[in-house]
């Protein structure tokens, strides 16, 4: 299986890389990423240097990973890993994004826990919490203004936000409910 | 016997969260934070705030929070169970699918899943984000901070790190400003 997935990504300009280079690859895109903006580091590094991806290849990789769910980056990560060198080379990109960064925040976090108690500290702390749900109201507003297309989207995103904000119902629950239904009514709209 | 409950609790929270995590790990924080604040009662809600800053600093994915929670929770085989919870099941899917990809590309397919999941997972970013900031400390100070980093994010070139330390010190300033 491992062989004929190696020659899956065959349009782009160089040949399948070994797993240590995939591996290393990874690592350095895991490590080097604070605070989101990966996907944009993937590309420059996977497509504009090292060549192992078309921009088509890595733009369709993009919209599947972040439409499934899980990490964007490590979806992202499994999705090229697999079509470089199959089941086992998703799972070397996936150790390679998550592993190291793991251990780093283990160290950081039991070190900055343990400070946290300070009232300055913790301050600070509090503060970058919400700085960074401000990043995440910029990064969903921009999810909006990408995926409301035309009136069925748009209702799907009310129900799903006011769903779950404001009547606190279960994100679980909206998904299971909302999914089959946004991916159905997909289907339907491309057959048209 | 009461560890090895604890790590079957970590497992059971955690791994539904993976398949929820529509349009990545921002996605899922409210959830989160309510079940382990308000369901398992497992972090006060400082700690689960004190640690999702943290989780937004260091290196790699933001989902690692749950790393340091499992780890904060029950140590070395917590950290393990809490990160392989909230990875494999969405990343099996991922590979099967990756693998179902490659015998039938098919464009109308991905189209479809990328139109009806797209709207939910925008949905969801935000109502997480709105969940942390009512739970956040500072009141009004929390909202006009994140708001005003979350237009700056879209108007200026600067990266997300830089806006999360400018938006920290601008959110301790105004805390003592409002006394």
């Amino acid at each position: 299986m491992l062989r004929k997935d190696a020659h899956v990504a065959t349009d782009a300009s160089a040949p399948p890389p070994s797993l240590l280079d995939l591996g290393l690859a990874f690592t350095k895109l895991g490590i080097t990423s604070i605070g989101g903006g990966v996907n944009g580091m993937m590309h420059t590094e996977f497509v504009t240097n090292r060549g192992w991806f078309t921009d088509r290849q890595f733009l369709s990789g993009l919209a599947l990973a972040q439409s499934l769910p899980g990490v964007n980056v490590a979806n992202l990560a499994l999705w090229l890993g697999y079509q470089l060198r199959g089941s086992v080379g998703a799972l070397v990109a996936l150790g390679a994004v998550v592993l190291p960064p793991a251990f780093a925040i283990l160290l950081i976090g039991n070190l900055v826990l343990r400070l946290s108690a300070d009232p300055v500290i913790g301050a600070l702390l509090a503060g970058l919490a919400v700085a960074a749900t401000g990043l995440s109201l910029s990064v969903g507003y921009l999810a909006m203004r990408y995926a409301c297309i035309d009136v069925v989207s748009a209702i799907l995103f009310g129900c799903t936000l006011i769903g779950v904000t404001a009547f606190h119902f279960s994100a679980l629950a909206v998904v299971a409910a909302l999914a089959p239904i946004g991916v159905a009514y997909g289907f339907l709209r491309t057959r048209h | 016997m009461k560890d090895d409950n604890l790590l079957v609790s970590l497992f059971v929270v955690f791994a539904p969260l993976s398949l929820m995590a529509i349009g990545g790990g921002s996605s899922i924080l409210g959830e989160l934070q309510h079940s382990v604040v308000d369901g398992r009662h497992w972090l006060t809600n400082k700690a689960f705030l004190d640690m999702f800053a943290i989780s937004r600093v260091a290196p790699g994915p933001g989902t690692l929070i749950v790393t340091l929670m499992g780890w904060h929770l029950a140590g070395w085989a917590g950290a393990i169970v809490a990160t392989i919870a909230i990875f494999a099941p969405s990343s099996l899917l991922v590979v099967v699918i990756a693998h179902f990809w490659h015998s039938r590309p098919n464009a109308a397919w991905q189209g479809a899943m990328v139109y009806g999941l797209a709207p939910l997972a925008a949905g969801l970013v935000l109502s997480s984000a709105i969940t942390l900031l009512s739970n956040a400390r500072g009141g009004w100070v929390a909202w006009s901070v994140a708001v005003g980093i979350g237009v700056a994010a879209r108007k200026v070139k600067l990266g997300p790190l830089t806006l999360m330390i400018i938006g920290s010190f601008a959110f301790c300033g105004l805390l003592m400003a409002a006394g």
